[in-house]
Protein backbone atom coordinates (compact mmCIF):
# COMPACT_ATOMS: atom_id res chain seq x y z
CA UNK A 1 0.00 0.00 0.00
CA UNK A 2 1.27 3.50 -1.03
CA UNK A 3 1.68 6.23 1.52
CA UNK A 4 1.64 10.00 0.70
CA UNK A 5 5.22 11.43 0.23
CA UNK A 6 4.82 14.10 3.10
CA UNK A 7 6.83 14.66 6.28
CA UNK A 8 3.41 15.04 8.62
CA UNK A 9 1.88 12.23 10.26
CA UNK A 10 -0.94 10.39 9.05
CA UNK A 11 -4.17 11.10 10.81
CA UNK A 12 -4.30 7.55 12.60
CA UNK A 13 -0.70 8.53 14.31
CA UNK A 14 -2.08 12.12 15.38
CA UNK A 15 -5.16 10.52 17.15
CA UNK A 16 -2.79 7.94 18.68
CA UNK A 17 -0.40 10.51 20.19
CA UNK A 18 -3.75 12.48 21.48
CA UNK A 19 -5.06 9.95 23.11
CA UNK A 20 -1.63 9.14 24.61
CA UNK A 21 -0.89 12.21 25.56
CA UNK A 22 -4.43 12.81 27.70
CA UNK A 23 -4.10 9.68 29.08
CA UNK A 24 -0.26 9.73 29.94
CA UNK A 25 -0.77 12.84 31.72
CA UNK A 26 -3.79 11.96 33.65
CA UNK A 27 -2.56 8.43 34.50
CA UNK A 28 0.71 9.82 36.42
CA UNK A 29 -1.55 12.51 37.66
CA UNK A 30 -3.55 9.58 39.64
CA UNK A 31 -0.21 7.77 40.91
CA UNK A 32 1.35 10.64 42.34
CA UNK A 33 -2.17 11.29 44.06
CA UNK A 34 -3.09 8.21 45.04
CA UNK A 35 1.04 7.70 46.43
CA UNK A 36 0.45 10.38 48.64
CA UNK A 37 -3.07 9.44 50.13
CA UNK A 38 -1.06 5.81 50.74
CA UNK A 39 1.95 6.98 52.15
CA UNK A 40 -0.05 9.80 54.21
CA UNK A 41 -2.21 7.00 55.55
CA UNK A 42 -5.15 8.82 54.61
CA UNK A 43 -7.13 5.45 53.57
CA UNK A 44 -6.02 2.09 55.67
CA UNK A 45 -4.20 -0.26 53.82
CA UNK A 46 -4.31 -3.62 53.07
CA UNK A 47 -0.79 -4.31 54.29
CA UNK A 48 -0.05 -0.82 56.30
CA UNK A 49 3.48 0.99 54.44
CA UNK A 50 5.56 0.43 57.60
CA UNK A 51 4.77 -3.65 57.15
CA UNK A 52 5.66 -3.59 53.27
CA UNK A 53 9.32 -4.02 53.89
CA UNK A 54 8.02 -7.58 55.76
CA UNK A 55 7.34 -8.53 52.42
CA UNK A 56 9.01 -7.14 49.64
CA UNK A 57 11.75 -9.39 49.81
CA UNK A 58 9.15 -12.60 49.00
CA UNK A 59 8.69 -14.05 45.70
CA UNK A 60 5.32 -12.61 44.36
CA UNK A 61 3.55 -16.31 44.28
CA UNK A 62 4.40 -16.46 48.29
CA UNK A 63 3.49 -13.12 48.91
CA UNK A 64 0.24 -13.29 47.76
CA UNK A 65 -0.35 -16.88 48.92
CA UNK A 66 0.68 -16.19 52.52
CA UNK A 67 -1.11 -12.64 52.74
CA UNK A 68 -4.02 -13.68 50.65
CA UNK A 69 -3.19 -10.71 48.56
CA UNK A 70 -5.55 -10.42 45.62
CA UNK A 71 -4.33 -11.15 42.06
CA UNK A 72 -6.50 -10.48 38.16
CA UNK A 73 -8.78 -7.66 38.68
CA UNK A 74 -9.59 -8.65 42.15
CA UNK A 75 -7.78 -5.19 43.43
CA UNK A 76 -10.77 -3.31 42.28
CA UNK A 77 -12.93 -4.48 45.33
CA UNK A 78 -9.85 -3.27 47.39
CA UNK A 79 -9.75 -0.23 46.17
CA UNK A 80 -10.82 1.65 48.75
CA UNK A 81 -7.82 0.20 50.80
CA UNK A 82 -4.30 2.85 50.45
CA UNK A 83 -2.09 1.05 48.60
CA UNK A 84 -4.49 -0.75 46.27
CA UNK A 85 -6.31 2.52 45.31
CA UNK A 86 -2.42 2.93 43.44
CA UNK A 87 -3.77 0.50 41.09
CA UNK A 88 -5.70 2.46 39.24
CA UNK A 89 -3.66 4.70 37.89
CA UNK A 90 -0.97 2.26 37.30
CA UNK A 91 -4.05 0.24 35.14
CA UNK A 92 -4.64 3.46 33.49
CA UNK A 93 -0.83 3.19 31.96
CA UNK A 94 -1.37 -0.05 31.53
CA UNK A 95 -4.58 0.47 29.57
CA UNK A 96 -3.70 3.36 27.74
CA UNK A 97 -2.76 1.56 24.61
CA UNK A 98 -5.64 -1.01 23.98
CA UNK A 99 -7.67 2.79 24.06
CA UNK A 100 -5.25 4.07 21.77
CA UNK A 101 -5.84 0.97 19.38
CA UNK A 102 -9.40 1.22 19.84
CA UNK A 103 -9.51 4.77 18.53
CA UNK A 104 -6.90 4.14 15.51
CA UNK A 105 -9.44 1.12 14.43
CA UNK A 106 -12.29 3.19 13.23
CA UNK A 107 -9.93 5.26 10.58
CA UNK A 108 -7.83 2.20 9.52
CA UNK A 109 -11.61 0.90 8.80
CA UNK A 110 -12.34 3.81 7.09
CA UNK A 111 -9.24 4.01 5.13
CA UNK A 112 -10.10 0.50 4.06
CA UNK A 113 -6.37 -0.64 4.99
CA UNK A 114 -7.10 -4.07 5.64
CA UNK A 115 -3.51 -5.26 6.76
CA UNK A 116 -3.43 -2.47 9.44
CA UNK A 117 -7.01 -2.99 10.23
CA UNK A 118 -6.77 -7.39 11.38
CA UNK A 119 -3.18 -6.35 12.84
CA UNK A 120 -4.96 -3.71 15.17
CA UNK A 121 -7.96 -6.01 15.94
CA UNK A 122 -5.16 -8.70 17.22
CA UNK A 123 -3.06 -6.66 18.86
CA UNK A 124 -5.91 -5.65 20.90
CA UNK A 125 -7.36 -9.29 21.42
CA UNK A 126 -3.56 -9.41 22.62
CA UNK A 127 -3.58 -7.03 25.13
CA UNK A 128 -7.11 -7.30 26.57
CA UNK A 129 -6.01 -11.86 26.54
CA UNK A 130 -2.87 -10.36 28.75
CA UNK A 131 -5.08 -7.52 30.67
CA UNK A 132 -7.88 -9.99 31.40
CA UNK A 133 -5.62 -11.78 34.30
CA UNK A 134 -6.66 -15.24 32.76
CA UNK A 135 -2.91 -15.84 31.79
CA UNK A 136 -1.49 -14.63 35.25
CA UNK A 137 1.41 -16.34 36.50
CA UNK A 138 0.99 -18.37 39.98
CA UNK A 139 -1.88 -16.76 42.73
CA UNK A 140 -4.09 -18.68 44.09
CA UNK B 1 33.88 18.00 28.27
CA UNK B 2 32.63 20.89 30.07
CA UNK B 3 34.07 21.47 33.74
CA UNK B 4 30.17 21.61 34.38
CA UNK B 5 29.98 17.72 33.02
CA UNK B 6 32.66 16.83 34.96
CA UNK B 7 31.42 17.89 38.47
CA UNK B 8 28.03 16.69 37.32
CA UNK B 9 29.73 13.27 36.80
CA UNK B 10 31.95 13.28 40.07
CA UNK B 11 28.72 14.01 41.91
CA UNK B 12 26.24 11.32 40.15
CA UNK B 13 28.72 8.95 40.39
CA UNK B 14 29.23 9.38 44.49
CA UNK B 15 25.43 9.34 44.54
CA UNK B 16 25.02 6.15 43.34
CA UNK B 17 28.07 4.60 44.52
CA UNK B 18 26.39 6.00 48.46
CA UNK B 19 22.85 4.68 47.46
CA UNK B 20 24.51 1.47 46.14
CA UNK B 21 26.39 0.35 49.23
CA UNK B 22 23.54 1.52 51.34
CA UNK B 23 21.31 -0.31 49.49
CA UNK B 24 23.71 -3.60 49.86
CA UNK B 25 24.21 -2.67 53.57
CA UNK B 26 20.68 -2.35 54.35
CA UNK B 27 19.56 -4.96 52.30
CA UNK B 28 21.56 -7.40 54.13
CA UNK B 29 18.99 -6.96 57.42
CA UNK B 30 15.89 -7.19 54.89
CA UNK B 31 14.72 -10.62 54.93
CA UNK B 32 14.42 -12.61 52.17
CA UNK B 33 12.31 -15.81 52.49
CA UNK B 34 8.56 -16.35 53.57
CA UNK B 35 8.95 -17.70 57.07
CA UNK B 36 11.68 -15.16 58.74
CA UNK B 37 9.99 -12.22 56.09
CA UNK B 38 6.75 -12.68 57.75
CA UNK B 39 8.87 -13.06 61.41
CA UNK B 40 11.46 -10.33 61.19
CA UNK B 41 11.27 -6.58 60.47
CA UNK B 42 13.53 -4.22 59.28
CA UNK B 43 16.12 -2.11 60.67
CA UNK B 44 15.83 0.78 58.37
CA UNK B 45 12.45 2.94 58.69
CA UNK B 46 10.23 1.97 56.07
CA UNK B 47 9.51 5.41 54.67
CA UNK B 48 13.91 5.72 53.97
CA UNK B 49 13.13 3.51 51.23
CA UNK B 50 10.96 5.07 48.89
CA UNK B 51 13.15 8.05 49.32
CA UNK B 52 16.31 6.17 48.43
CA UNK B 53 14.41 4.44 45.63
CA UNK B 54 13.26 8.41 44.64
CA UNK B 55 16.59 9.65 44.88
CA UNK B 56 18.35 6.59 43.37
CA UNK B 57 16.48 6.78 39.88
CA UNK B 58 16.39 10.12 39.88
CA UNK B 59 20.16 9.92 38.84
CA UNK B 60 18.93 6.75 37.10
CA UNK B 61 17.12 8.57 34.68
CA UNK B 62 19.53 11.27 33.80
CA UNK B 63 21.85 8.75 32.92
CA UNK B 64 19.96 6.87 31.34
CA UNK B 65 19.06 9.68 28.66
CA UNK B 66 22.91 10.84 28.94
CA UNK B 67 24.21 7.22 27.63
CA UNK B 68 21.01 7.07 25.12
CA UNK B 69 19.73 3.94 27.16
CA UNK B 70 16.39 3.34 28.51
CA UNK B 71 15.67 3.56 32.53
CA UNK B 72 14.74 -0.18 32.47
CA UNK B 73 17.85 -1.75 31.10
CA UNK B 74 19.44 0.16 34.10
CA UNK B 75 16.73 0.22 36.61
CA UNK B 76 16.34 -3.87 36.72
CA UNK B 77 19.82 -5.06 37.35
CA UNK B 78 20.52 -2.04 39.58
CA UNK B 79 17.97 -2.22 41.96
CA UNK B 80 17.39 -5.92 41.47
CA UNK B 81 21.43 -6.46 42.65
CA UNK B 82 21.47 -3.83 45.56
CA UNK B 83 17.90 -2.91 47.10
CA UNK B 84 16.47 -5.40 49.06
CA UNK B 85 13.21 -6.17 46.82
CA UNK B 86 12.75 -9.44 44.92
CA UNK B 87 13.49 -9.60 41.66
CA UNK B 88 9.83 -10.62 40.55
CA UNK B 89 8.91 -6.91 42.20
CA UNK B 90 11.53 -5.41 40.73
CA UNK B 91 10.67 -6.40 37.27
CA UNK B 92 7.11 -5.24 37.88
CA UNK B 93 8.30 -2.06 38.66
CA UNK B 94 11.08 -2.12 35.86
CA UNK B 95 8.39 -2.71 33.40
CA UNK B 96 5.82 0.09 34.75
CA UNK B 97 9.31 2.10 34.55
CA UNK B 98 9.89 1.46 31.16
CA UNK B 99 6.57 1.63 29.93
CA UNK B 100 6.25 5.42 31.64
CA UNK B 101 9.13 6.74 29.73
CA UNK B 102 7.91 5.34 26.59
CA UNK B 103 4.18 6.62 27.22
CA UNK B 104 5.33 10.14 28.42
CA UNK B 105 7.99 10.31 24.91
CA UNK B 106 5.15 8.55 22.49
CA UNK B 107 3.24 11.34 21.48
CA UNK B 108 5.70 13.76 20.50
CA UNK B 109 7.89 11.51 18.80
CA UNK B 110 4.50 10.49 16.64
CA UNK B 111 3.19 13.57 16.02
CA UNK B 112 6.68 14.84 14.47
CA UNK B 113 6.40 11.37 12.11
CA UNK B 114 9.73 10.31 13.77
CA UNK B 115 7.96 7.28 15.42
CA UNK B 116 6.32 5.62 12.77
CA UNK B 117 2.95 3.70 13.02
CA UNK B 118 3.07 1.69 10.28
CA UNK B 119 6.17 0.36 10.82
CA UNK B 120 5.75 -0.03 14.70
CA UNK B 121 2.05 -1.64 14.36
CA UNK B 122 3.46 -5.03 12.80
CA UNK B 123 6.69 -5.60 14.96
CA UNK B 124 4.62 -4.62 18.02
CA UNK B 125 2.19 -7.21 17.65
CA UNK B 126 4.96 -9.57 17.49
CA UNK B 127 7.15 -8.30 20.28
CA UNK B 128 4.11 -7.76 22.90
CA UNK B 129 2.76 -11.41 22.12
CA UNK B 130 6.32 -12.89 22.93
CA UNK B 131 6.15 -11.01 25.70
CA UNK B 132 3.50 -12.28 27.20
CA UNK B 133 5.18 -15.79 27.33
CA UNK B 134 8.20 -14.29 28.06
CA UNK B 135 6.54 -12.77 31.61
CA UNK B 136 5.07 -16.40 32.46
CA UNK B 137 8.55 -17.94 31.91
CA UNK B 138 10.30 -14.99 34.19
CA UNK B 139 7.67 -15.39 36.85
CA UNK B 140 7.80 -19.08 36.75
CA UNK B 141 11.27 -19.55 37.37
CA UNK B 142 13.33 -19.44 40.37
CA UNK B 143 14.94 -16.19 41.26
CA UNK B 144 18.64 -17.21 41.17
CA UNK B 145 17.97 -18.84 37.85
CA UNK B 146 16.69 -15.40 36.89
CA UNK B 147 19.38 -13.53 37.64
CA UNK B 148 22.18 -15.78 35.91
CA UNK B 149 20.00 -15.21 32.85
CA UNK B 150 19.74 -11.51 33.79
CA UNK B 151 22.99 -11.22 34.63
CA UNK B 152 24.01 -13.29 31.40
CA UNK B 153 22.10 -10.78 28.84
CA UNK B 154 23.10 -7.16 30.77
CA UNK B 155 26.70 -8.43 29.86
CA UNK B 156 25.59 -9.24 25.92
CA UNK B 157 23.98 -6.04 25.66
CA UNK B 158 27.26 -4.18 27.25
CA UNK B 159 28.39 -5.72 24.46
CA UNK B 160 25.89 -4.68 22.13
CA UNK B 161 26.88 -1.47 23.54
CA UNK B 162 29.91 -1.24 23.02
CA UNK B 163 30.35 -2.87 19.87
CA UNK B 164 27.65 -2.27 17.99
CA UNK B 165 27.84 -0.18 14.79
CA UNK B 166 24.89 2.84 14.00
CA UNK B 167 23.89 4.16 10.43
CA UNK B 168 22.12 7.55 10.30
CA UNK B 169 20.88 6.22 6.87
CA UNK B 170 21.39 3.11 5.76
CA UNK B 171 21.14 1.35 2.46
CA UNK B 172 18.41 -0.02 1.14
CA UNK B 173 18.76 -1.05 -1.97
CA UNK B 174 15.59 -1.97 -3.00
CA UNK B 175 12.89 -2.62 -0.53
CA UNK B 176 11.39 -6.23 -0.05
CA UNK B 177 7.91 -7.25 -0.97
CA UNK B 178 6.21 -7.55 2.55
CA UNK B 179 7.27 -4.06 3.58
CA UNK B 180 6.29 -2.89 0.52
CA UNK B 181 2.65 -4.49 0.83
CA UNK B 182 2.26 -3.31 4.24
CA UNK B 183 3.16 0.12 3.22
CA UNK B 184 6.46 0.14 5.49
CA UNK B 185 7.57 3.07 4.30
CA UNK B 186 7.80 7.20 5.17
CA UNK B 187 9.44 10.69 4.77
CA UNK B 188 10.97 13.06 7.48
CA UNK B 189 12.36 15.93 7.64
CA UNK B 190 16.15 15.45 8.78
CA UNK B 191 16.86 19.56 10.63
CA UNK B 192 21.11 18.38 10.68
CA UNK B 193 20.71 18.12 6.86
CA UNK B 194 17.86 20.50 6.14
CA UNK B 195 15.94 18.44 3.99
CA UNK B 196 13.36 15.27 3.81
CA UNK B 197 14.85 12.26 3.78
CA UNK B 198 12.51 9.26 2.26
CA UNK B 199 13.09 5.95 3.97
CA UNK B 200 12.04 1.98 3.29
CA UNK B 201 13.03 -0.96 4.81
CA UNK B 202 14.10 -4.24 3.91
CA UNK B 203 14.63 -7.99 5.40
CA UNK B 204 11.25 -7.34 6.96
CA UNK B 205 10.63 -11.28 7.39
CA UNK B 206 13.70 -11.69 9.61
CA UNK B 207 13.44 -8.36 11.44
CA UNK B 208 9.93 -9.85 12.90
CA UNK B 209 11.35 -13.03 13.69
CA UNK B 210 13.48 -10.87 15.94
CA UNK B 211 11.87 -9.80 17.90
CA UNK B 212 9.54 -12.68 19.30
CA UNK B 213 13.74 -12.88 21.10
CA UNK B 214 13.03 -9.31 22.12
CA UNK B 215 10.24 -9.64 23.42
CA UNK B 216 10.49 -12.63 24.87
CA UNK B 217 13.88 -11.17 27.12
CA UNK B 218 11.60 -7.78 27.57
CA UNK B 219 8.65 -9.72 29.23
CA UNK B 220 10.99 -11.99 31.17
CA UNK B 221 13.45 -9.71 32.89
CA UNK B 222 11.49 -6.68 32.77
CA UNK B 223 13.70 -4.58 30.82
CA UNK B 224 12.79 -1.93 28.12
CA UNK B 225 13.91 -3.45 25.20
CA UNK B 226 15.53 -0.38 23.26
CA UNK B 227 18.86 -1.99 23.34
CA UNK B 228 17.86 -4.98 20.97
CA UNK B 229 14.97 -3.26 18.98
CA UNK B 230 18.10 0.03 17.63
CA UNK B 231 20.43 -2.10 16.03
CA UNK B 232 17.62 -4.47 14.33
CA UNK B 233 15.41 -1.71 13.40
CA UNK B 234 18.45 -0.15 12.25
CA UNK B 235 21.22 -2.15 10.78
CA UNK B 236 19.26 -5.30 9.95
CA UNK B 237 16.08 -3.81 8.64
CA UNK B 238 17.56 -0.76 7.34
CA UNK B 239 15.39 2.15 8.98
CA UNK B 240 17.16 5.65 9.17
CA UNK B 241 18.53 5.92 13.20
CA UNK B 242 15.91 8.48 14.08
CA UNK B 243 13.47 6.75 12.97
CA UNK B 244 15.01 3.55 14.75
CA UNK B 245 15.29 5.25 17.96
CA UNK B 246 12.18 6.75 17.35
CA UNK B 247 9.82 3.87 16.79
CA UNK B 248 12.42 1.77 19.65
CA UNK B 249 11.16 3.66 22.41
CA UNK B 250 7.31 3.94 21.12
CA UNK B 251 7.29 0.07 20.83
CA UNK B 252 7.80 -0.13 24.21
CA UNK B 253 4.70 1.21 25.02
CA UNK B 254 3.22 -1.69 23.63
CA UNK B 255 5.54 -4.57 23.81
CA UNK B 256 5.77 -3.43 28.35
CA UNK B 257 2.37 -2.95 28.35
CA UNK B 258 1.42 -6.68 27.93
CA UNK B 259 4.18 -7.71 29.88
CA UNK B 260 3.22 -5.38 32.93
CA UNK B 261 -0.06 -6.79 32.67
CA UNK B 262 1.14 -10.43 33.39
CA UNK B 263 3.57 -9.04 36.13
CA UNK B 264 0.00 -6.83 37.45
CA UNK B 265 -2.16 -9.61 37.30
CA UNK B 266 0.38 -12.27 39.58
CA UNK B 267 0.77 -9.83 41.92
CA UNK B 268 4.53 -8.77 41.17
CA UNK B 269 3.76 -5.01 41.37
CA UNK B 270 4.34 -2.93 44.91
CA UNK B 271 3.03 0.68 44.97
CA UNK B 272 5.86 1.41 47.43
CA UNK B 273 8.39 0.14 44.99
CA UNK B 274 6.76 1.07 41.74
CA UNK B 275 5.31 5.02 42.11
CA UNK B 276 8.95 6.38 43.40
CA UNK B 277 10.52 4.53 40.51
CA UNK B 278 8.21 5.93 37.88
CA UNK B 279 8.03 10.00 39.61
CA UNK B 280 12.53 9.74 40.14
CA UNK B 281 13.10 8.44 36.68
CA UNK B 282 10.50 10.66 34.88
CA UNK B 283 11.92 13.92 36.31
CA UNK B 284 15.74 12.77 36.20
CA UNK B 285 14.92 12.09 32.30
CA UNK B 286 13.94 15.94 32.40
CA UNK B 287 16.49 16.79 33.86
CA UNK B 288 18.56 14.90 31.97
CA UNK B 289 17.63 15.99 28.60
CA UNK B 290 18.19 19.91 29.66
CA UNK B 291 21.81 18.79 30.34
CA UNK B 292 21.88 16.99 27.16
CA UNK B 293 20.97 19.54 25.12
CA UNK B 294 24.07 21.62 26.18
CA UNK B 295 26.66 18.60 26.27
CA UNK B 296 28.22 16.13 24.01
CA UNK B 297 28.24 13.64 27.11
CA UNK B 298 30.33 10.60 25.31
CA UNK B 299 32.16 9.81 28.13
CA UNK B 300 28.66 8.86 29.89
CA UNK B 301 27.59 6.19 27.71
CA UNK B 302 31.28 4.81 29.01
CA UNK B 303 29.94 5.41 32.34
CA UNK B 304 27.03 3.52 31.70
CA UNK B 305 28.36 1.31 30.03
CA UNK B 306 30.75 0.57 32.99
CA UNK B 307 27.32 0.71 35.67
CA UNK B 308 25.46 -1.69 32.95
CA UNK B 309 28.47 -4.34 33.30
CA UNK B 310 29.02 -3.87 37.25
CA UNK B 311 25.41 -4.77 37.81
CA UNK B 312 24.83 -7.95 35.22
CA UNK B 313 28.17 -9.10 37.23
CA UNK B 314 26.49 -8.81 40.67
CA UNK B 315 23.43 -10.34 38.97
CA UNK B 316 25.36 -13.15 37.53
CA UNK B 317 26.90 -13.32 40.58
CA UNK B 318 24.26 -13.47 43.14
CA UNK B 319 22.82 -15.87 40.88
CA UNK B 320 25.43 -18.23 41.31
CA UNK B 321 25.89 -17.19 44.76
CA UNK B 322 28.91 -16.57 44.73
CA UNK B 323 28.10 -12.28 45.61
CA UNK B 324 24.85 -12.76 47.89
Amino acid sequence: MAQAKTTKATGEQIAYANILNIGMFLGLAIIVVTFIIYMLGILSSFIPPQDIPKYWGMKSKDFIHSMGAPTGWAWLAMVGKGDYLNFIGIALLAGLTILCYLVILPILIRKKDTPYVVIAFIEIAVLTLAASGILKSGGH
Amino acid sequence: MSQRLSRFLFIAGVFLTLILVAGTVLASTEPSTVPEAVASGSKTPWWAWPIILLVFTFILGILAVLGGVGGGVLFVPLVGGFFPFHIDFVRGAGLIVALSGALAAGPGLLKRNLANLRLALPVALIASSAAIVGAMIGLALPAKLVNILLGATIIGIVIIMATAKKSDFPVVPKPDGLSQSLGIMGIYREESLGKDVEWNIHRTLPGLLLFIVIGVMAGMFGLGAGWANVPVLNILMGAPLKISVATSKFLLSITDTSAAWIYMNSGAVLPMIVVPSVIGIMLGSIVGVKILARTKPKAIKWLVIGLLLFAGLRALLKGLEIWK
